[in-house]
């Protein structure tokens, strides 16, 4: 029999928070990349290497914190690798980013042999002044480690960034047409150098968060088509930061959901709940973006050379 | 006397294989309409470019006022004072009016600023535009205009316009040419690009030449016969296309109401078309880009199915036949694209023509290609149509603008259909060029085939159709002879008011 009331919503709130956090960090660095007109499918692989190399930094330093930052530089390095080999040597950005997500893979799995098994050192909970006293809100939204409020303030900053400043601006008009950017004067490859490297840096941060927080330890393969998820979540966002918080947000309440249902021994076949967070996502954002215009950046996936 | 703004000392510039401009000299001065005079491949693209910081010339130099003046990007050339409007849009669809202007600035001001100021500038000068409607819903003429105050926001002392008037109704024309006479007087110059020579005989003060990337001569315009300018510019002379006396036959093409949704986001439905053209006769189809050209060709070429019963070939409901069935049928069609949907970038000219030509003119057999006689049927096009090519295997992508053009055009051609439909047969070709492909169409009306022509040009449809229509946001107009025709008429047709006319017609 299902015991619905195991379920308790100030628990299932908060724990929807952190498990959205990782898909989230990732989605929203893809998204910037996106808009500048690169395609990166290597988000999945950029992920786990932050993952892998995230929990080898903090394992050895006994610090979390070195381990995000770490974390971050591995992955920006890896889109970086990917950004000159589409940008510069102009290679086929989907079969680049593949081979990326392949490699991350292979690579995560051999960095993090000799630390399975081990335990990291995780974030702390931030200790809220007033907010974290409320009776019930206090728990459900204002407990979390830092992270948590990180990848909230970096969709508000890379909205912010791409509505009202004159940078973010240009990085959307690369990413409409580079050919008219570059008539302007503005440089096309820097720009979207720049979007990768953010990009790979946000995947990283997302990957460590799963292995330092979120689980908090090394298993091969972990994120489980979290970066796949992501770049669903950006496209069925039609590119805003608001719908990347709402997909992502939805993906991770619907994952925790389900696990309380089986906990709960929903009657459900298991394999079916297990897919839920991925279908109920999909659906819910093709809903959404199925009216009005779609908004993908007319230059996406398409390589820009000087001379034509 | 004005004093000289830029003087350009022995420009050089060269690319593999071809001298772009060779030694190139000529003064602008200070408020003066200066207008650049040439060919396709004549250089002046190159040359402006260089003005405008994009490309960096091998030799030479230019003055500024007297200083020197080289410009390593564009933003250094807008420091210094020099605007451009791009032939080919320099526009970002998906963002606002006020966006776009701000990305061609170099220290735009706050949002709510830029908004006012476009106002005024927009109002000041004539030109009337909305600083927060998304561009891709704009029409040509209004996305000049966004072009323009984007370059008049920067006071410059000289606008450089590369074929602004390519795009226009005859009536946006002439606010253009009231906008661009306002600002000589106020002492801008302008460097005007351009190859219509009465433009440039009615507006511009002085004119330079350039031929194969050479000064020819710099003249001046009101002085000097638009026929000497076309000689000088083409450097010989060339014929100008005569029709042949012929019959009008039966009706051989028809739409009845042909009413389609739009394809896409930003395409244009069709709202029933009719019309119909007889053998041995060229209907000429008017109309300001994006109001349905490219959707009447896909709806008459079979790439879109149409309703049944509204598109008829020689007395047959064809509308739900696809390409193949109608090429097999005699219907054959030239699309505006020459790169990607006429001809296949990165195939030979054999191959592409292959694509179009295999059935009618039986190039495979037994499902094999052969190969012999698809060699001569290239080497056939490019003989007969004087396409200048190393050979039949190079790829469609490596033959100029105009010489692709003439072969995507002679491949039709040569296949002698029974209709055929083009769409800007002659865009972006030079004139000598362009002249050849008006010929080769009213030869093949004269051998009983009906031709449509959808062109933006209206000289061109002038010189080449019996009956002129005009295409204004997925309508079309009744045909009308075109010895009844005026161009303010047409602009009036090409506008939308055929209840005006009608009226007029009643009186």
């Amino acid at each position: 029999m299902m015991d619905l009331s195991s379920i308790s919503p100030i628990l299932l709130i908060a724990s929807i928070m952190v498990s959205a956090t990782p898909i989230l960090l990732a989605a929203i660095g893809e998204m910037v990349v996106e808009k500048s007109g690169v395609l990166n499918l290597g988000v999945e692989g950029m992920m786990i290497t932050g993952a892998v190399v995230g929990f080898a930094l903090a394992v050895n330093t006994g610090s979390a914190v070195t381990g995000f930052a770490a974390a971050a530089c591995a992955s920006a390095a890896l889109a970086l690798v990917f950004g000159v080999l589409t940008q510069v040597t102009l290679s086929n950005q989907v079969a680049t980013g593949l081979g990326l997500t392949l490699a991350g893979l292979g690579l995560s799995a051999l960095i993090g042999k000799p630390y399975e098994g081990m335990k990291s050192p995780t974030l702390p909970k931030l200790d809220i002044p007033v907010l974290g006293d409320l009776p019930v809100l206090g728990r459900m939204l204002f407990a979390h480690d830092a992270m948590v409020y990180l990848s909230l303030l970096l969709v508000l900053a890379v909205w912010a960034f791409l509505k009202f400043t004159r940078a973010g601006l240009i990085l959307r008009a690369v990413g409409e047409s580079h050919h008219s950017a570059h008539a302007l004067g503005y440089k096309v490859v820097v720009v979207r150098l720049c979007a990768i490297v953010f990009g790979g840096a946000c995947a990283g941060l997302g990957g460590a968060y799963l292995s330092l927080v979120r689980v908090p330890q090394w298993t091969e393969g972990m994120t489980a088509g979290a970066g796949w998820i992501a770049l669903a979540i950006v496209v069925f966002a039609s590119w805003r930061a608001g719908r990347v918080l709402i997909g992502a947000y939805l993906f991770g309440g619907v994952t925790v959901l389900q696990l309380n249902l089986q906990a709960a021994g929903a009657g459900v076949p298991v394999a079916l709940l297990s897919a839920s967070p991925y279908v109920v996502t999909i659906i819910v954002l093709v809903v959404i973006s199925a009216r009005g215009v779609h908004g993908a950046p007319a230059s996406l996936g398409r390589p820009f050379h000087a001379s034509r | 006397m004005a004093e000289t703004l830029l003087r350009i000392r022995g420009l050089t510039k060269a690319y593999p294989g071809v001298v772009a401009n060779d030694d190139v000299s000529f003064d602008i001065r200070e408020g003066e309409i200066h207008a650049l005079l040439g060919e396709n491949g004549a250089g002046k693209s190159t040359l402006v470019k260089m003005i405008y910081g994009l490309v960096a010339p091998d030799r030479g130099g230019m003055e500024l006022r007297g200083a020197p003046f080289a410009p390593g990007k564009p933003s250094e050339a807008r420091r210094a004072g020099v605007a451009m409007v791009f032939q080919h849009f320099s526009l970002f669809d998906a963002l606002d009016v006020a966006e776009n202007v701000a990305l061609g600035m170099e220290n735009p001001p706050k949002a709510r600023d830029l908004a006012r100021q476009i106002r005024d500038v927009s109002e000041t000068y004539g030109l009337p535009l909305d600083p927060h409607r998304i561009v891709g819903t704009l029409s040509a003429g209004e996305r000049q205009r966004v072009e323009i105050i984007r370059c008049l926001l920067q006071d410059p002392g000289l606008l450089i316009m590369d074929e602004p008037t390519s795009v226009l109704t005859p009536q946006e024309v002439d606010i253009l040419f009231e906008t661009l006479r306002k600002l000589r007087s106020e002492g801008t110059a302008i460097l005007y690009i351009s190859h219509k020579l009465e433009e440039i005989r009615s507006l511009c003060d002085h004119a330079t030449i350039l031929r194969l990337g050479k000064k020819v001569a710099t003249c001046t315009p009101s002085e000097t016969s638009a026929r000497e300018l076309a000689e000088m510019m083409v450097g010989s002379s060339f014929a100008a296309p005569q029709a042949r006396a012929h019959q009008a036959g039966a009706v051989r093409l028809e739409l009845r109401g042909l009413t389609l949704p739009a394809p896409g986001a930003f395409g244009t439905p069709l709202r029933d078309v009719s019309m119909q053209v007889a053998g041995g006769e060229v209907l000429g189809i008017g109309g300001v880009a994006g109001n349905g050209q490219d959707e009447l060709l896909a709806a008459l070429s079979g790439e879109r199915l149409a309703p049944a019963g509204s598109v008829w070939l020689e007395g047959r409901d064809v509308s739900r036949e696809g390409p193949v069935a109608r090429r097999d049928a005699g219907l054959l069609t030239g699309p505006e694209e020459r790169l990607g949907h006429a001809a296949a970038p990165d195939m030979s000219l054999i191959e592409n023509g292959v694509l179009t030509a295999s059935r009618r003119k039986r190039l495979v057999r037994r499902g094999f290609i052969d190969w012999p006689r698809a060699k001569s049927f290239a080497e056939d096009v490019i003989e007969r149509f004087d396409v200048r090519t190393p050979g039949p295997h190079v790829a469609a992508r490596a033959l100029s603008g105009g010489n692709l053009q003439k072969f995507v055009m002679g491949r039709e051609i040569v296949q002698e259909p029974e209709v055929l439909v083009v769409n800007q047969p002659t865009w972006g070709v030079d004139a000598a060029a362009a002249a050849a492909i008006r010929q080769a169409l009213l030869d093949l009306a004269a051998q009983g085939a009906a031709v449509v022509v959808i062109s933006q040009d209206l000289d061109e449809l002038m010189q080449i159709a019996d009956r002129f229509a005009a295409l204004n946001e997925g309508r079309l107009s009744p045909a009308r002879p075109v010895a009844e025709l005026n161009i303010e008429r047409i602009g009036l047709m090409m506008g939308g008011a055929h209840d005006l006319e009608t009226a007029h017609a009643a009186k």
